[in-house]
C-alpha cells in the first residue's frame, strides 16, 4: 500500500514522516519519529498510558489514526521540560513520589497538563476527573492527585511573579 | 435496605526473602576515574525504590556522597548473580550484598589514599563529602577523585569490591519436619473501616489505619510510597481483581482493562500510617523493607470488616457484591456484628 507523507508539529518542532494507511499515532510517534515518551499500555484505549495532546486536547494515541494529525499540534511528555528545567508537573511528580514503575507517568502528566491549561486552579475532584482515564498500578493515585494540585499551585505562583 | 458500617483487623508477620537455596544476592562495586562509584546488580528496580536504597547503602558504606554513586541493574547475562526482585527481599538481601561489596571497595580506596598521603590506611577516614583525611588532622587530605585517579593511572590498582549475601542453609529435621526457612520478619497491623450496602452488595472502604514495623526506614518517603500504593493494591485484590471469577471454571474471565476491575482515582481511601522502626540485626543498616506485606494484611482485614458489617463470611477472593448478596440471602438478611 502507498505510504502517506505526514507533517505535524511535535512539541514545537516540525515532524515529517511517511506512514502506512491506518497506522496508529502511538506507533508513528514511537517508531516513526522516535519520541519514546508516550507509552503503549493496553493498545485499546483503556489504560491512558499513551495520552498525548492534539491541539491542546488529550487524546489516546493508540486509538488515533496518525493521518488525522496532519498539520496539527501534537504534544507529548517528552516536550514538557525546558532544557534542563523540568516542567512544574514533572517536578511535583518527582518531589511528591508520584511515580513508581513510571509506565503511567507520561500519560498522567499529559492528562494533567491538559487540565491545568484549561483550569489553572482545579479542585481535587477536577483532578480526579481529569486522570480517571489513566490507570496506575503502583501509587494508589493519591500521590499523583496531590502532585497535580501542588503543580497547579506552583504554576499559579509563577504566573503571579511574572505579572 | 441499609448501609452497614464494619471494621476489620488483621496482623501479619511477614518473612523477608526466602531461605530455599540460601537466597543469594551478589553485588559488584568499582570506582571510575572521575571518583564516582558504580554498583552493578542483577536485581531489578520495578519502581519500589531498590536502586535508591542500594545507592544510599553503598554511599554510606564507602563514605562518599550519594550523588557520587550510580546503580546499574544491568541484566542477568552481564551482572552478578541475583535471585531477583521478589519475596520482599530487595532491601535486605541485595542491600547486605552491597554493604559487603562497598566495604571492600572502601578498604581499597583508603589503601590507595594511604599510599598517596604516605600514612597508614587505618589512620584515614572519609568525610562523606568526597574527601579522605588523616584522623585528627583534617588538613592532611586527598579527594576521592584524586585517589581513584592515582589508583587508576599511577598505582595500577582497582578500587573495587565483591559482595554476596547468603542465608545459612537450613536443613529439615527428619523427625519433626522443623526448619528455619526465614531469618528476618517484618510486622504489621491494619484496621479497615468500610460500608456494605445490603441492597447491592457493594463495599466502599472508607478508611485504613495501619502500623508497619519495617526495621529502619532507610528512605522514609519511599517506605510511605510503598505502603500507600500497596494498600491500594490490597483493597483492589480484596474487592475487585480476579482473572477467574468463577474458578475453577475459567469462563467469564476478564479480557481487558474494561473487564478487569480495579479501583480508580475516585476511590482513594484515606490511609493513616505509623511506621515503627526496630532495626533488624542482620539487615543493612537495620532496614528490612516493606515489600509484599504492604498489600497482604489488607485482604483479611477487608474480609473481617465485611463480616463485622453484615455477618457474611467470604472465604474466597475477591469479595464481590454477588458473594455478599448470596451470603445475605443464606443468612436471611444482614446480621451486623457490632463494635467490640
Amino acid at each position: 500500500m502507498a505510504r502517506t507523507a505526514l507533517t505535524f508539529t511535535l512539541n514545537d518542532a516540525e515532524a515529517a514522516v511517511f506512514v502506512d494507511p491506518g497506522a496508529n499515532l502511538i506507533d508513528v510517534l514511537r517508531r516513526g519519529v522516535g519520541d519514546l515518551s508516550p507509552k503503549q499500555g493496553c493498545a485499546q484505549g483503556s489504560c491512558g498510558a499513551c495520552t498525548v495532546l492534539i491541539d491542546g486536547v488529550p487524546h489516546l494515541a493508540c486509538l488515533t489514526l496518525a493521518e488525522t494529525v496532519e498539520g496539527r499540534r501534537v504534544e507529548t511528555s517528552g516536550g514538557l521540560a525546558d532544557g534542563p528545567d523540568l516542567h512544574p508537573l514533572q517536578k511535583a511528580f518527582m518531589e511528591g513520589f508520584a511515580a513508581q514503575c513510571g509506565f503511567c507517568t507520561a500519560g498522567m502528566l499529559m492528562a494533567a497538563r491538559a487540565l491545568l491549561d484549561r483550569v489553572p486552579n482545579p479542585s481535587r475532584e477536577e483532578v480526579i476527573e481529569a486522570i480517571s482515564g489513566n490507570l496506575c498500578r503502583c501509587t494508589g493515585y493519591e500521590p499523583i492527585v496531590d502532585a497535580i494540585l501542588a503543580a497547579a499551585q506552583e504554576m499559579q505562583g509563577n504566573r503571579r511573579m511574572m505579572r | 435496605m441499609a448501609i452497614h458500617k464494619g471494621r476489620g483487623f488483621a496482623a501479619i508477620n511477614y518473612p523477608i526473602g526466602m531461605n530455599l537455596g540460601g537466597d543469594p544476592a551478589q553485588a559488584l562495586v568499582h570506582s571510575t576515574p572521575d571518583g564516582k562509584f558504580m554498583v552493578a546488580l542483577s536485581a531489578i528496580d520495578l519502581g519500589q525504590g531498590m536502586k535508591s536504597v542500594t545507592r544510599q547503602i553503598a554511599a554510606e558504606t564507602i563514605g562518599v556522597p550519594v550523588e557520587d554513586v550510580y546503580v546499574d541493574t544491568a541484566d542477568s547475562d552481564t551482572g552478578p548473580h541475583d535471585m531477583g526482585s521478589f519475596a520482599s527481599r530487595g532491601t535486605h538481601r541485595v542491600g547486605n550484598a552491597v554493604i559487603r561489596a562497598a566495604a571492600e571497595a572502601r578498604k581499597q580506596l583508603l589503601e590507595a589514599a594511604a599510599e598517596e598521603l604516605e600514612v597508614n590506611a587505618s589512620d584515614l577516614d572519609t568525610d562523606g563529602r568526597g574527601n579522605i583525611h588523616v584522623k585528627g588532622a583534617p588538613g592532611r587530605s586527598i579527594t576521592v577523585m584524586e585517589t581513584s585517579q592515582a589508583a587508576q593511572f599511577k598505582q595500577g590498582r582497582t578500587l573495587a569490591g565483591r559482595g554476596i549475601f547468603l542465608i545459612p542453609l537450613s536443613g529439615t529435621d527428619p523427625d519433626t519436619g522443623e526448619m528455619t526457612p526465614v531469618s528476618c520478619f517484618a510486622h504489621a497491623a491494619l484496621v479497615i473501616d468500610l460500608e456494605v450496602d445490603d441492597e447491592t452488595g457493594e463495599v466502599e472502604v472508607t478508611q485504613i489505619n495501619s502500623a508497619y514495623e519495617v526495621g529502619r526506614a532507610l528512605n522514609p518517603r519511599l517506605v510511605e510510597q510503598q505502603l500507600i500504593g500497596g494498600a491500594w493494591m490490597g483493597v483492589s485484590h480484596a474487592l475487585y481483581e480476579t482473572t477467574e471469577p468463577y474458578y475453577p471454571d475459567r469462563s467469564h474471565g476478564p479480557v481487558d482493562f474494561n473487564h478487569y476491575v480495579m479501583p480508580g482515582p475516585g476511590q482513594i481511601v484515606p490511609h493513616h500510617i505509623a511506621v515503627l522502626e526496630r532495626p533488624a540485626e542482620d539487615a543493612p543498616f537495620g532496614g528490612k523493607g516493606p515489600g509484599e506485606m504492604c498489600a497482604n494484611p489488607v485482604l483479611p482485614a477487608v474480609a473481617n470488616a465485611v463480616y463485622n458489617a453484615v455477618g457474611v463470611r467470604c472465604d474466597t477472593l475477591p469479595i464481590t457484591p454477588e458473594k455478599i448478596l448470596r451470603g445475605l440471602r443464606a443468612n436471611g438478611g444482614a446480621r451486623p456484628q457490632g463494635r467490640r
